[in-house]
């Protein structure tokens, strides 16, 4: 069926949930720790077991789907051409598994099992990193975090709220125009140059909208009130906050003192080498504790 | 001191060679409830963004004279300044809103104060309750109806409890009973606070009876500054245009002074013996006694209907949402080619998801509709159709010509007037080999003057007389009366009434003309010309003035 409401935007939508409950800059700040974990890590079962304490976070959040729709459509796609691309022009591996040839520019190209090893694994990682950040942006309210920011910094903020909410405008605009087009009398132009019209009026629409927009912030005094007039709205913290915010932080100790002290140490190239000790088990179990135990605290929170 | 002070204000936008506004010198003072009036591109919109301190800080061009706010001389103060003063809505609802939740939204006004959290919630709940949007304060921003968007801009505007209420149009999503109903709180601000208020506003019906005083523009200049009726004498002769149709009604009769509102037109003709009051019958009852001409309309448009062929024909329509929300509910309707149809109702009662199920934009959940021809459909924004640099790019050049915009095909689209765009988009709808056989339109009223509005409904009664059926879902009933054979009210999805203009525009509060809520509806007269020819035919029947009849 075609419907308008049809059109599903990734966004954040208030939730019963421990994480939904908990302050913007609060949930941002553990979706942050959980991708620079990520980031620091390079081991895969550290990597395997942080993508399931942000798989069982958005499912405990009630957002998998949202996450699940978006990785379906965007990210396994862009991970599985970082695997491809990998394994075209990486020349560190040993095992060779298939020869192509004399590829021109790119030379001889011999596609080696470890270049898809550390396709995978990088591709892991990239994974881990967009959900995390998916993450924040199903489950943090955007206008507490804005309105965090006008502390550190003021016109950042501005700049920030100018654009998430262009992003809306301009994402409705498009639709609108969209639709336009197929009341023409021959439906409209098709395929992508169809599409490349739609966003080319979108866009130069876009300095006039962003300019009514800038306005009505600047006339509701957001820009100049600053730090004074953020400090005023700081709420009390709430159990949800305490509790995402200990777990962030022990999560980046996690990652660093796995990092420093080695564990999982993992090498793709000229050969594939992995240690799993007893140091790595333990950091895979304590991120994934750490990760899911402020979800515990269901106490008030509406099912 | 004033709250809000024009000296010699002029202004140019930038590369404009006529000014915007032209050695404007106003003052409005403390609890004053000021209406701007004015035909499009008069100048209004520019001396409300040179009051909330935009023109000259976001618009550049050049500025000379002073403008002053509660004091603060908007040259020296940007917008940011002002706004803690004058609470400012202008027209676009859409870009009015840049919190993801109501209750942000209107948070932000009083947070950027830097009022304690209490004083921000308090503040945010008697904002919400005062504008009726105490449900939406959970809502997200992004899933609002135009109208109930132009209601939160309004409360966020209002929230900081400004002493000066500047607004653009706020009415112009929404249906007339949210209308009304914006303009009484909007007094009873202005009087329980002492809040001045400039309202800009076309309809000027809608809220002449609620102001002090009427500002008019013309080429930038203030060309009239006077009481309601002072202001609606001086349009009588100055600016027909800008006169309201309960004073159009009464000086085409020859009585003054012209009237502010129905009741000071019915105190005048009381006063003249020409309004006819039986005692013990309802008011709703007494148009019946129009009936022969009125039954004479229904018959004619019965006749039409027999015999032209169905273009349109919607069946048990059904639109339900995922969320199990319904829009349309079992709809049913029957277009003949030729025909004049208002679609009519309050915000959400489906109009715009009847007119997209009738082009074919959307597919019914349950139901069945059946086109015999192509359906043009024109949507509420012009400005969506146009894709390319030059109006000749747009449409065609027969097409351009049937909406007389053949001398303008070098020019960019949007360069044009609002009433040009709307005639480039109609281009672009009815252009092709195929002419559409029913058009169909979705508020295409919005922002227009009554020039512009006279001059849509003339061309599409060409249209129609050519044989296009034509539907037009507008919440502008003087429009739907100057246009409409019938007119279609829907409530709840469903059709609940269906007739005659004359029948449904005739009977009702909200739905209804002025001049048939002035006369009762008696003879069927919905335009000040008709009501005017039922006053004289009475005045011409001597002593018939007053009835007073003894009821049943």
């Amino acid at each position: 069926m075609r419907t308008l409401e049809s059109t599903a935007v990734l966004g954040y939508r208030p939730r019963a949930s421990p994480l939904h409950a908990a302050a913007g800059p609060v949930v941002a700040a553990y979706g942050a720790a959980l991708a620079t974990c990520a980031l620091l890590l390079e081991d895969p079962l550290l990597l395997g077991a942080l993508l399931l304490a942000v798989v069982l976070a958005a499912v405990a959040a009630g957002v998998w789907r949202e996450l699940a729709r978006a990785s379906r459509r965007a990210l396994v796609p862009l991970l599985a051409l970082t695997v491809i691309v990998n394994v075209i022009v990486s020349r560190g591996g040993l095992t060779v598994f298939a020869r192509l040839g004399d590829w021109g520019p790119l030379g001889e190209v011999d596609l080696t099992v470890q270049a898809v090893i550390y396709g995978l694994v990088f591709s892991l990682r990239l994974f881990v990193v967009s959900l995390a950040c998916l993450l924040i942006v199903c489950a943090a309210d955007p206008d507490e975090l804005l309105v965090a920011m006008r502390r550190v910094s003021p016109r950042s903020a501005l700049t920030v709220a100018l654009t998430t909410r262009l992003v809306g405008v301009l994402g409705s605009d498009s639709r609108r125009l969209a639709e336009a087009q197929r009341c023409r009398p021959d439906g409209g132009a098709r395929g992508a140059r169809a599409r490349l019209a739609i966003l080319r009026a979108t866009v130069s629409g876009a300095l006039e909208r962003s300019l009514d927009v800038a306005a009505v912030l600047e006339m509701r005094g957001y820009g100049s009130a600053g730090r004074r007039a953020a400090q005023g709205s700081r709420g009390p913290r709430s159990r949800h906050d305490i509790a995402f915010a200990v777990c962030a932080g022990g999560l980046l100790l996690v990652g660093i003192l796995a990092l420093l002290g080695g564990a999982g140490a993992f090498r793709a190239y000229p050969l594939v080498s992995m240690s799993h000790g007893p140091a790595t088990l333990v950091a895979a179990g304590a991120l994934l504790a750490l990760a899911l135990a402020p979800f515990l605290q269901r106490r008030g929170i509406a099912r | 001191m004033s709250v809000l002070c024009f000296e010699h204000a002029s202004y140019s936008y930038p590369h404009a060679r006529v000014p915007a506004l032209d050695d404007v010198s106003v003052a409005i003072e403390a609890g004053e409830f000021c209406v701007l009036a004015g035909l499009s591109g008069s100048g209004k919109s520019t001396l409300l963004r040179a009051a909330a301190g935009l023109v000259p800080h976001f618009h550049g061009g050049s500025f000379a004279g002073r403008v002053s706010v509660c004091g603060l001389d908007t040259r020296e103060h940007g917008p940011s300044d002002i706004g803690r003063l004058a609470g400012t809505l202008l027209q676009d609802p859409e870009t009015q809103v840049v919190m993801s939740t109501v209750r942000a939204e209107l948070a932000l006004a009083v947070q950027s104060l830097g009022q304690p959290p209490a004083a921000v919630a308090r503040a945010v709940e008697e904002a919400a309750l005062a504008l009726g949007i105490a449900e939406l304060l959970e809502r997200p921003t992004d899933e609002l109806s135009g109208g109930e968007l132009q209601r939160v801009a309004l409360a966020a505007a209002l929230v900081s409890r400004p002493r000066l209420v500047l607004l653009d149009e706020p009415t112009s999503q929404l249906d007339p009973v949210a209308g009304d109903e914006l303009i009484w709180q909007l007094r009873r601000l202005n009087q329980e606070s002492d809040t001045a208020v400039l309202l800009i506003e076309h309809r000027l019906e809608r809220c002449l009876a609620a102001a002090d005083r009427v500002l008019a523009m013309a080429d930038g200049r203030l060309v009239c500054d006077r009481d309601p009726r002072g202001f609606l004498e001086w349009a009588a002769t100055a600016q027909p245009a800008l006169q309201t149709p309960a004073a159009r009604l009464l000086g085409a009769a020859g009585l003054a002074p012209p009237p502010s509102g129905v009741k000071q037109a019915r105190a005048t003709l009381r006063r003249q013996g020409l309004l006819e009051e039986v005692v013990g019958q309802p008011r709703g009852e007494l148009g019946a006694r129009g009936a022969p001409k009125r039954r004479a309309s229904a018959g004619g448009l019965r006749r039409r209907r027999d015999a032209d062929p169905t273009v349109l024909q919607m069946q048990d329509v059904w639109h339900e949402l995922r969320g199990g929300r319904t829009i349309l509910a079992g709809l049913g309707l029957t277009l003949r080619a030729g025909e004049t149809v208002a679609l009519m109702g309050r915000n959400g009662a489906g109009k715009s998801t009847l007119l997209r199920h009738a082009a074919g934009l959307l597919d019914a959940t349950r139901g069945r509709v059946r086109r015999d021809g192509r359906v043009g459909l024109l949507l509420q924004s012009p400005g969506d159709y146009f894709l390319h640099e030059r109006v000749e790019q747009e449409a065609s050049a027969a097409a351009l010509a049937t909406v007389g915009l053949q001398a303008l095909g070098s020019r960019h689209p949007r360069d044009l007037s609002g009433g040009q765009r709307q005639r480039l988009a109609l281009a672009i709808v009815i252009d092709g080999d195929r002419a559409p056989a029913t058009l169909a339109l979705d508020e295409p009223t919005r922002g227009m003057d009554r020039a512009a509005k006279q001059e849509l409904a003339a061309w599409l009664h060409r249209r129609a007389a050519a044989g296009t059926a034509v539907i037009v879902a507008t919440h502008d009933v003087e429009f739907a009366a100057e246009l409409a054979q019938r007119v279609v009210l829907l409530a709840g999805g469903r059709v609940i009434a269906d007739g005659s203009t004359a029948e449904i525009l005739a009977g009702g509060w909200y739905f209804a003309t002025e001049t048939a809520r002035i006369l009762d509806g008696a003879g069927g007269a919905l335009l000040p010309e008709q009501g005017a020819a039922v006053l004289r035919s009475r005045r011409d029947g001597a002593g018939r003035g007053i009835r007073l009849a003894v009821g049943p």
